[in-house]
């Protein structure tokens, strides 16, 4: 089962070498992994897609990490998660129109026309993505790149609830 | 405005200000500038005669004073024989903190003369560590690095300064804050976790209270046995919590576990609940974790969250450190009895008093045979009056002294425990011994053990560290050969030390020390007298032992608790 946790660690140097460093040596399985700064330049936030059932020690052993200094699992529709893909698919001029058609209903952008292919830019939830990409692997898929979830939770706050669903 | 210093300078005044009496390294090219502002010092320096003894001394130091160990070196080969050291203070939860220079800032990923990635190599077997490049980052980072190392649950910590920061300049204002939002370890216990876990062990026929190496850190011996005679809770010490209790103590079972006393490891398996203090139910506790103790509840007190859970399922957890812990409980226990009479579980410790007397710790000296090792350690307890600091290597000495000692104080039984460390017990003797000058240190070491590490007795004698080293030579490396007899038909590969062992007197005597023998068991007391007597330097007491030899009671690795042998004929 996937386990989706939000790290929040000083932003230091080497704090993602800490990070890894312990998932290799207790030997947790990464299944993703994105870093970046947030609101505050004192700290970073990370998201980790991880496969492992044992979630509870994984956070423990994350809190150990002394610069780390949040640990969130995020539980299935209890947080946004967002992931940007950007694919590239042959696209014949016999095809390109049904192509598009396609990216289309998915809210997926063109971001690059060539000869013979069409590279898009989607964002959107993971199982969103994931529909894409079954939608486009008949046409031929040249290259592929994922930027691996992030995560927030939602804001659960009483008359908070206005936001956008994505997907 | 203050006055500008270099870094090393600050370096040295950022150690002085944490109260650093004591420091044990070997210099190096890129950390000279260091030693240049060491020399004007009152930290006394010991020169080690290589990396990894400096280090097993600083971790020697902290397990016998309970203070912060220091240990220093230069980049490169320098750090990297620190990494053995490093990894054996992690897994004991040791507190050390390891200085070592880098290369100038600018050189670093360059491949320069003696660069190693010391901050990468050392993350794995650190508490944390820092890579520092300015002169005006090394006093906070100093100040935070002990406080790490001392706090929460203990261990090292590694500071890795570059040439340059060594060599720059800044204020030493000595206002430094620690800014370490992210630690904040936890002293106090839930009380609500409190009170369960004391309605749990009222309710317990078959408690047993289960002290780790955690109730030595934190200083909790007299609240341990406070606790244990409130409730009558007969208590196991593990290897590393050796003298935490009295063994003396009626409710002292001693070790329980792999080469543990029958009734230590069985009244475990046979309780309806385990209080897991400070311990961290290690493999050589538990055999399979499947089949240990499988009728008790779990109460597990620990500093370290990520203990609790980790390997058994737990009851009652309560996160905290072990001494303000057991001074809870304590305050609980006596609170709920309110004056009644505490629990006497006749029946349990009757049971326990009975295995305790049919299954006791058991050996046989011919006085024309062999001279054996339980035989010459009872001397030395006998002749020390058992006031004396115990050092140890690895292997079936280091079994035969835990079982047979009799540890009455904490910080009186000092070894490798979670890396099993070969060649641990000489360089950790010597740090013992700077750390404690006016106690008897005495090494109980193997012979295997003693070739690895035995240069550090250069360093003993010329700083005058009258370290006692008991060296129990049976010509071989003795557990390894214990396991090729039970388990591999008694194919004895590459145990053999006999042919190529040195004259371990004339090689004491080489080293500056006094060197003793003992070929016959009439001659092991008046070479022990002969060794005390002794106090001005090092002492290496050679007793000439039965390669034949082994460790019981034992379990099998890996096994079932349920399931132990008391000699060669249960195999």
């Amino acid at each position: 089962m996937h386990h989706v946790i939000s790290v929040t660690v000083e932003n230091k140097p080497g704090v993602l070498a800490r990070v890894s460093s312990m998932f290799a040596r207790r030997d947790f399985n990464i299944h993703s992994l994105t870093v970046g700064p947030t609101e505050d330049p004192a700290r970073s936030r990370m998201t980790v897609v991880v496969d492992e059932p044992e979630i509870e020690q994984i956070i423990k052993q994350l809190y150990k990490l002394v610069h780390t200094l949040k640990v969130t699992e995020h539980k299935p529709g209890e947080a946004i998660e967002r992931e940007v893909m950007l694919i590239r698919v042959n696209a014949d001029a016999s095809r390109r129109a049904e192509i598009l058609e396609a990216a289309n209903i998915f809210d997926a952008t063109a971001v690059d026309v060539g000869a013979t292919t069409i590279t898009f830019e989607i964002v959107g939830e993971p199982g969103h993505i994931a529909d894409f990409f079954e939608i486009m692997k008949p046409y031929g898929i040249t290259s592929l790149v994922k930027s691996g979830p992030i995560a927030m939770a939602r804001d659960t706050k009483s008359g908070a609830r206005k936001q956008k669903r994505k997907s | 405005m203050a006055e500008q210093l270099t870094g090393s300078e600050i370096l040295v005044k950022a150690l002085e200000r944490e109260g650093v009496d004591l420091i044990f390294g070997v210099p190096g090219g890129a950390i000279l500038k260091a030693y240049d502002s060491l020399y004007d010092s009152s930290i006394r320096h010991i020169l080690a005669r290589h990396e990894q003894g400096g280090g097993h001394m600083a971790s020697g130091y902290a397990h016998a004073t309970g203070r912060v160990g220091v240990t220093i070196a230069t980049s490169g080969p320098g750090a990297t024989n620190l990494v053995t050291p490093l990894a054996d203070a992690f897994m004991d939860s040791i507190p050390v903190v390891a200085i070592t220079a880098q290369v100038s800032s600018g050189s670093i990923g360059l491949d320069a003369f003696q660069e190693t990635h010391t901050w990468g190599v050392s993350m794995p077997v650190t508490k944390h560590n820092s890579l520092v490049t300015h002169a005006d980052e090394i006093a906070a980072t100093v100040k935070e690095a002990f406080h790490i190392a001392s706090t929460g649950r203990p261990g090292p910590v590694l500071v890795d300064i570059t040439k340059d920061a060594l060599a720059g300049h800044a204020e030493f204002t000595g206002k430094e804050q620690i800014d370490l939002p992210g630690y904040k370890p936890s002293v106090k216990g839930h009380p609500r976790q409190v009170n369960a876990a004391i309605d749990m062990i009222m309710a317990s026929e078959r408690p047993v209270l289960y002290a780790g190496g955690g109730t030595i850190r934190a200083e909790a011996s007299k609240e341990l046995t406070e606790f244990a005679e409130t409730l009558n809770l007969p208590t196991v010490t593990t290897l590393m919590a050796r003298g935490v209790i009295p063994d003396s103590h009626h409710l002292a079972l001693g070790m329980p576990g792999m080469h543990g006393c029958y009734t230590a490891s069985t009244a475990m398996q046979k309780s309806d609940l385990l209080i897991a203090i400070g311990a961290r139910f290690d493999d050589r506790i538990t055999g399979d974790p499947q089949f240990f103790a499988p009728e008790a509840k779990i109460i597990h007190v620990d500093v370290d969250p990520a203990e609790i859970g980790k390997i058994r399922a737990v009851d009652v957890p309560i996160v905290g450190d072990a001494k303000v812990v057991l001074e809870q409980l304590t305050e609980r226990a006596n609170s709920v009895l309110d004056g009644d009479r505490k629990p006497e579980r006749e029946e349990w410790i009757a049971t326990l008093d009975k295995w305790k007397a049919d299954f006791p710790l058991a050996y046989d000296q011919d006085p024309d045979g062999y001279i054996q090792q339980q035989y010459v350690i009872e001397q030395l307890h006998e002749l020390t009056s058992g006031d004396a600091i115990i050092v140890a290597g690895v292997g079936q000495h280091q079994m035969w002294a835990s079982q047979f000692w009799g540890f009455e104080r904490p910080h009186t039984w000092i070894n490798s425990g979670g890396l099993g460390t070969m060649g641990y017990a000489v360089p950790a003797a010597v740090g013992a011994q700077a750390g404690m000058p006016d106690e008897t240190v005495i090494a109980i070491d193997g012979d295997g053990c003693f070739q690895m590490t035995f240069q550090e007795l250069i360093t003993a004698a010329v700083e005058e560290i009258p370290v006692k080293i008991a060296v129990m030579n049976n010509a071989n490396l003795g557990m390894v050969r214990q396991w090729q007899k039970l388990f591999y038909d008694s194919r004895f590969a590459a145990t053999e030390l006999s042919a190529t062992n040195p004259d371990i007197v004339l090689l004491a005597e080489a080293l500056g020390c006094v060197g003793l023998r003992a070929s016959t068991p009439s001659e092991v007391r008046s070479t022990i007298e002969k060794g005390l007597a002794v106090t001005d330097k090092p002492v290496v007491m050679e007793f000439v032992c039965d390669p034949d030899a082994m460790v019981f009671p034992m379990i099998k690795a890996g096994g079932n608790n349920d399931i132990i042998y008391m000699g060669p004929e249960d195999l």
